[in-house]
């Protein structure tokens, strides 16, 4: 237990993680095309003030740890005709990833 | 008519947003919310950010090793060495290298490193460039005539959030012993959004 409220950040450099697949009402800073897919920790960028709530003009606040998420582009776009190894890069806040470990049942 | 004449005054009408530019201004002044000393302030500052701002970075990193690295770790704190302020957001800076070509798109709207390259350019700001870059990066790169060889891993940067983005293009051959203004002269916006490389003519 570790992790002191839900605004302090929970994914690590490398970790896999899944964007969350849903479309909620009001101002989304997570595009659509990437919504469900699964991609890679590649930093943390710091807390910031929620866009979901700022569009509503309200605070947003407390900040929530925004990341830069990896992604492969033959897993984004299935029919994709560049090479196996191009990435697009997409920074995404904390409440929008979950964990993408595949789970180990015993 | 020439472009000299045009200035000097034939007179054509506002348009639809010129004077819904004129009458908000106008009205913000009159109710004292703003100054026109502000408003006059604020255009001279968008007008002085340049794509030569990211050039002098740019010629810098090539130079000083140390800078570079500083840039890379931290793009905010790295201009402020040069007297150039990235107010009120993070600068990601990320290099070119034989291994990695890096593009920069907003696909939500037209988020865009002005203070380092000023206004963006329309084709930034267009449908198509959002739309396609990041599904068919290769192909989009190659109608501006960059071709990125097969092994080149593209990485294509989609400025959805708080960063901004700027591309460190490598330093291209021929350039040996040049200065910083030199090297700043060949670094077009094109090369620092990532749809260009540095030409020695």
């Amino acid at each position: 237990m570790s992790r002191k409220s839900y605004s302090d950040p929970i994914f690590a450099v490398g970790e896999r993680v899944r964007v969350r697949k849903t479309a909620p009402p009001g101002h989304i800073r997570t595009p659509f095309y990437i919504r469900g897919h699964s991609g890679t920790i590649e930093r943390l960028c710091g807390s910031f003030p929620v866009p979901e709530e700022l569009a509503q003009m309200r605070s947003g606040l407390p900040a929530q740890p925004l990341y830069r998420v990896r992604f492969r582009q033959k897993e984004v776009w299935p029919d994709y005709r560049g090479f196996d190894d191009d990435v697009v890069e997409i920074e995404i806040f904390q409440h929008w990833l979950q964990p993408a470990k595949e789970r180990t049942t015993p | 008519m020439s472009e000299g004449a045009k200035e000097l005054g034939s007179y054509q009408p506002l348009t639809y947003f010129q004077l819904m530019e004129v009458s908000l201004r106008e009205l913000l002044v009159e109710k004292g919310i703003v100054t026109d000393a502000e408003i006059d302030a604020t255009v001279e500052d968008i007008r002085s950010r340049t794509p030569e701002r990211g050039a002098r970075v740019v010629a810098r990193a090539w130079t000083d090793p140390g800078f570079k690295q500083r840039l890379l770790e931290n793009g905010t704190r790295a201009c402020e060495e040069l007297g150039l302020d990235v107010p009120a957001l993070r600068l990601v800076v990320v290099e070119n290298t034989p291994e990695v070509h890096n593009v920069i798109v907003c696909t939500l709207c037209s988020c865009y490193p002005r203070m380092l390259l000023g206004i963006p350019p329309d084709w930034y700001k267009s449908r198509n460039y959002r739309s396609r870059v990041v599904r068919e990066p290769r192909a989009v790169l190659a109608e501006f005539g960059l071709q990125v060889p097969d092994g080149v891993q593209v990485r294509v940067h989609d400025s959805t959030a708080d960063m901004r983005y700027m591309v460190l293009p490598m330093r291209p051959a021929g350039t040996e012993g040049w200065d910083e203004p030199r090297l700043a002269s060949i670094l077009t916006r094109d090369c620092m959004i990532g749809v260009a490389i540095p030409q020695v003519s």
